[in-house]
């Protein structure tokens, strides 16, 4: 139980040090996980949004699919990405394996489903409540998905940053894709990792609660972006 | 709509500059980075961080380090995702060579496995001469183990034991015998929590931060000689294989400034690796 007590000591000294490693770490999660969740959120909002709107044989089936995909392991995610751009893999001419592009990419794909099916979810239940409307202005499927999209922007805002929690937090993709070379692929969880496997478990779990901080802070910072925007709504 | 376009515009110029970001950290070392598949004894010890810097300064050669377990490391070379290979399982390499997807095996430096447990030892292991001996008295004991079960080097080694001391330990799976399925750290981290026995390279244990109760409990028997090679892979295998960059980090380690380097790295005062490159190439 020491670890417990000695790692919030250990984080702080690393919050205020802020050695120029960590701080590059810490710059490539947020880098890497930003750029998925941009990806992912350009791809699965729209996606989610067309899934409730528009009415198609099989839609139940990509709904449900969606939900699922939501469980992806993150492993499982890096293994595929990992064989299609290794070498002996399709994409292998790209030379993206080790590289940050391809934590993105691995990010990307592990939390697209997440955004989607979220996003489903959110705008089926307010199609439900302006359907009727909708119709009776005669808006075609593609200005609905539009409409409902920004008028859902405040939920679907924590559907993103759940997306991005996911992304920040996984391991098991990024190991894979990435390899956790040091000063080019590694980030803050295979940081976590790596050091639990050198048996420094105060100093990982340290870095653990750094990493929360990070967390907290971005959410915290989400939220107040949030409560301005409505402010300037109102 | 104006708010829309402003945010669209917001959001695009996000996305610009994160590509423009993440292509800058890729194409910043463009020049010549060679993947090195090692394996995790290796890269815990933190022998790369003590020889690649300077690897770099005398070559201008990045090497980056994927580090595996050697069963692992020889198929990301098999797969071609790595220039050179840094392994300690002779047989497994003498197959990568004869299967044509590696050069030629290079012998690089030594340690050796010891076999740690806890204090109070129920086994009766401490001090042993013969290591499959003293593996032998844990499965007759049927005293917690925790083996790599990953096809690692060290998991090699310990399965070479097992045959040697006649027993069949995966009778024994699930109840004493405990395959991790994990590196040597997370195995170690493991058998610390169970008061296990465990097979251990020299490095790790001697870098190793999380103890506990175990202890060293059997060393010297010739038997647990853990010799590395280097292997760069073959072009006619991989193509795609950055050889000159390999050739010239293999050349390196081997050379007589590399080889005093490794013999310089120390943990806690205590040598990690050997290099015997010199010695060895008489006997390989």
């Amino acid at each position: 139980m020491d670890e417990f007590r000695q790692a919030p000591a250990i984080a702080l000294e690393l919050l205020i040090t802020l050695e120029p490693e960590l701080l590059a770490i810490i710059g490539l999660s947020l880098t890497v996980s930003l750029a998925a969740t941009l990806l992912a959120a350009l791809i699965g909002l729209p996606l989610g949004a067309a899934v409730a709107v528009y009415r198609f044989p099989g839609r139940s089936v990509i709904a449900a699919l969606l939900n699922a995909m939501m469980g992806l392991p993150p492993v499982v995610v890096g293994l595929g990405v990992y064989l299609m751009l290794s070498r002996a893999g399709p994409l292998g001419e790209l030379g993206l394996l080790f590289t940050p592009e391809a934590m993105v990419i691995a990010q990307c794909l592990l939390i697209t489903p997440l955004i989607a099916a979220l996003t489903r979810q959110t705008i089926a239940d307010l199609d439900r409540s302006y359907r009727e409307q909708l119709q009776v202005l005669n808006t075609s499927q593609p200005v609905m998905v539009t409409t409902l999209l920004r008028d859902a922007w405040l939920s679907l805002t924590t559907a993103v940053l759940a997306g991005f929690g996911r992304a920040v937090a996984e391991v098991g993709a990024v190991i894979i894709v990435g390899g956790n070379i040091k000063g080019v692929t590694r980030v803050m969880t295979t940081t976590i990792a790596l050091e639990t496997s050198k048996g420094n478990l105060a100093l990982a779990m340290a870095l653990g609660l750094v990493l929360l901080a990070i967390a907290i802070s971005i959410n915290l910072l989400a939220g107040m972006l949030q409560q301005a925007a409505i402010r300037r709504h109102a | 709509m104006k708010k829309s376009t402003a945010a669209a515009l917001a959001a695009s110029r996000i996305l610009a500059s994160a590509i423009a970001l993440s292509a800058s950290m890729l194409h910043a070392d463009e020049t010549g980075f060679i993947i090195v598949a090692s394996t995790t004894s290796t890269q815990n010890s933190g022998l790369f961080d003590h020889l690649l810097p300077e690897f770099q300064a005398a070559t201008g050669i990045e090497a980056r380090v994927v580090a595996l377990g050697t069963g692992a490391a020889l198929a990301y070379g098999e797969r071609c995702d790595a220039d050179v290979v840094m392994v300690h399982a002779p047989a497994l390499e003498r197959e990568f060579v004869e299967n044509g997807y590696g050069l030629e095996r290079i012998a690089l430096m030594h340690n050796d496995f010891v076999i740690v447990g806890p204090r109070n030892d129920p086994a009766g292991i401490r001090g042993a001469d013969s290591a499959a001996g003293a593996i032998a008295a844990v499965g007759s004991k049927r005293a917690p183990f925790v083996s790599r079960g990953d096809r690692s080097g060290t998991h090699t080694k310990e399965l070479a034991l097992w045959r040697e001391s006649g027993l069949d330990p995966t009778r024994g799976a699930g109840a004493w015998y405990v395959e991790s399925g994990s590196g040597m750290g997370q195995s170690l981290n493991m058998a610390r929590a169970m008061d296990a026995y465990i097979l251990v390279d020299r490095g790790t244990w001697l870098s190793f931060g999380n103890r506990g109760g175990l202890q060293l409990l059997v060393e010297g028997d010739p038997a647990l000689f853990n010799p590395y090679s280097v292997i760069a892979i073959d072009p006619e295998h991989c193509p795609n294989v950055r050889l000159e960059q390999a050739q010239a980090f293999i050349d390196w380690l081997v050379s007589e400034t590399g080889q005093e380097a490794i013999g310089r790295f120390r943990v806690a005062g205590q040598p990690l690796f050997i290099p015997h490159h010199q010695q060895r190439r008489a006997v390989e």
